[in-house]
């Protein structure tokens, strides 16, 4: 066994299986760099490829260009915000669901399943319909929505716990026994409330959606996702250490009581921001991180950045099938990634089974 | 002062007293045998030892530092940890877990470098595992998972090693393989072992455990003798030492 010391590749290198850290990243920037392009040149009116990128470039340079105001508000006005907050979107709630799933251990973890996503709903609708945190201004259901997220997250993971060990089954159980009870609060209140406007809003809250987007509504989402994904790229370590368990983590010297803590804030912050401007978009969590995995492995220092890019790519294209399926209506996108992340999830709690390792 | 010591180390939940004022001392470069039945309490005196498990009573010293008082990174620093390997549903190369000992030397900002991985290639060597670097971890037998997990440990540089029952669910051959290579890194080891003639035949000292409190102390010989073996196990023992000095223990049933 010692004699294959000799001629076994270089440490630091990746696994043969793998594809190259460097080439996944440039491939998957070049992708979106393509998909936000198409995405933007799509729709009932076609936009030519060139054109897309000349607009943008004249609006941000205040130029003028030898197209028509027309073709302009619908490219820089109408398309580019919502491709861009699809995409913010996607990489978030991918961010998410990877850090999710190493706290949780278990592949399976999504905001959307464990019930966060409708616990950050509730906290949005009560500002629609109420008016709470009112003073908070534009910032109100971003706040709010981290509320709720953060206060689900909490009763969640309580509930899982009660009663002795905590398990994947019971997570999932609890998760989904509390978006019962907060879709139940999100109908209660839109259903008793004297708002006619409110109930089609919250319509799309709980199917989830980034039509309507505007540039305004990008700065928050856009800043939560770098600070939230720089914080946890810089955690990489812990969050590889996580996966080998709680005890082996805490001998390899992290705090997991407090770096937990601070992984429930982040994610919560992270859910809740996407939440706010999008409502609850399920299983990008689930299906990103674990196609992510598939190309560059468990290390979260390549995992992050690939689920983070991909997740962008994923939700901008789906959007572009919300807008195009039952063109001139539209579907919401959250209904098109549950249609996709359902079956995805039940392939791979029939795959983790097999293996015999389901629950931790 | 001994390398590593307990002072009076007590641990009880809901009132019931699960170890109970142990004091030990460990001499730099020793390996201890901690040994005892089920439920003596051995794993949870571990784990006071190694900062995961708060004692409700006593201090634990690790090279003249109170570990409940140091921070987790530093004492990780000083002290690595095997236990058994538990599934999970995540992919990591045998690479990837080595260098994971690396962890309580690296700042949030730190790359890995290539004194790193260089560490970690010593590391794997010093197991015997170097062709498996790039290998699924998830997709090893249980004997190269301990060898893995040893590695991590190696990669650790810690001053003392903490095992708790490192040879459970290995077959012979990688029991004796595994405590081996342990007895040839002459590191001060504390080692919880379920098999009594490996402990006799590899530990310098042994410990014996009952019902969480130490009842016994010493080199193999002295320690392992039927009368404390009946009163601790409730089994009977035929202890023989061969032409070589290796003691060789037989044992049979005394009934319920």
């Amino acid at each position: 066994m010692s004699a294959g010391a000799a001629t076994s590749p270089a440490l630091g290198q990746w696994h043969a299986s793998r594809l190259a850290f460097s080439t996944v990243v440039v491939l998957m920037g070049i992708g979106l760099f393509v998909t936000i392009t198409l995405a933007v040149a799509i729709g009932p009116v076609q936009i030519p490829f060139t054109r897309v990128w000349q607009i943008a470039f004249a609006q941000i340079t205040g130029q003028d260009g030898d197209w028509s105001l027309a073709q302009s508000n619908i490219v820089w006005h109408l398309r580019f915000p919502r491709v861009l907050l699809g995409g913010i979107v996607g990489a978030g709630l991918a961010a998410v669901g990877v850090s999710m799933q190493a706290v949780v251990r278990n592949p399976l973890a999504d905001p959307y399943i464990l019930g966060i996503s409708s616990g950050a709903a509730v906290g949005a609708v009560l500002v629609l319909s109420f008016g709470v945190l009112a003073f908070a201004g534009a910032y109100a259901i971003s706040i709010a929505a981290f509320a709720g997220s953060l206060l689900t997250f909490l009763a969640v993971f309580t509930l899982a716990r009660i009663g002795g060990q905590f398990s994947t089954g019971r997570l999932i159980l609890s998760g989904v026994a509390c978006a019962y009870v907060l879709s139940g609060v999100t109908s209660f209140i839109t259903l008793t409330s004297d708002k006619d406007e409110l109930a089609r809003s919250v319509m799309s809250w709980m199917l989830g959606s980034v039509a309507g987007a505007d540039w305004l509504d990008l700065s928050v989402p856009a800043l939560v996702l770098l600070a939230g994904t720089a914080y946890l790229l810089l955690c990489a370590r812990p969050l590889n250490a996580l996966l080998m368990g709680e005890e082996t983590a805490a001998t390899l010297g992290v705090d997991v009581v407090r770096f937990r803590r601070r992984l429930f804030l982040v994610m919560s912050l992270l859910t809740g921001v996407m939440v706010a401007v999008s409502g609850a978009i399920g299983f990008v969590g689930l299906v990103v991180p674990h196609i992510a995995r598939m190309l560059v492995g468990t290390d979260h220092r390549r995992v992050l950045p690939v689920a983070v890019l991909f997740g962008a790519i994923f939700l901008i294209w789906v959007d572009v099938g919300a807008r195009m399926i039952i063109a001139p209506s539209e579907l919401p996108v959250g209904v098109i990634t549950s249609l996709l992340g359902g079956p995805f999830f039940i392939w791979l709690l029939a795959t983790t089974r097999r293996k015999g390792v389901g629950n931790a | 002062m001994s390398f590593v010591s307990t002072q009076d180390i007590s641990w009880a939940v809901d009132g019931v007293p699960i170890v109970q004022d142990v004091s030990l001392g460990i001499e730099a470069g020793e390996f201890i045998g901690l040994v005892g039945p089920n439920g003596s309490g051995k794993s949870t005196l571990l784990r006071t030892i190694y900062r995961v498990l708060k004692p409700t009573g006593g201090a634990v010293f690790i090279d003249g530092n109170e570990v409940w008082k140091t921070d987790a990174r530093e004492v990780a620093r000083q002290c690595a940890v095997v236990t058994q390997e538990r599934a999970s549903d995540f992919e990591f190369t045998v690479e990837e877990v080595v260098i994971m000992g690396r962890i309580p030397h690296k700042g949030m900002l730190d790359a890995d470098t290539k004194a790193d991985h260089e560490i970690v290639r010593r590391s794997l060597a010093e197991m015997h595992i170097l062709d498996f670097a790039h290998r699924s971890f998830s997709s090893l037998s249980g004997g190269e998972k301990q060898r893995v997990l040893m590695a991590r440990a190696l990669a650790q540089q810690a001053r003392f090693l903490v095992l708790d029952e490192p040879t459970n669910h290995l077959d012979i051959r990688h029991q004796l393989d595994l405590l081996e290579r342990v007895r040839r890194l002459k590191v001060t080891t504390l080692a919880a072992l379920h098999d009594l003639n490996l402990a006799a035949q590899y530990c310098h000292r042994i410990i014996v455990m009952r019902a969480g409190r130490i009842v016994a102390s010493g080199a193999p010989r002295e320690v392992l003798q039927p009368d404390l073996l009946r009163e601790v196990y409730g089994v009977e023992a035929e202890i023989n030492a061969d032409r070589s000095g290796r003691l060789r223990i037989d044992f049979s049933y005394l009934g319920a």
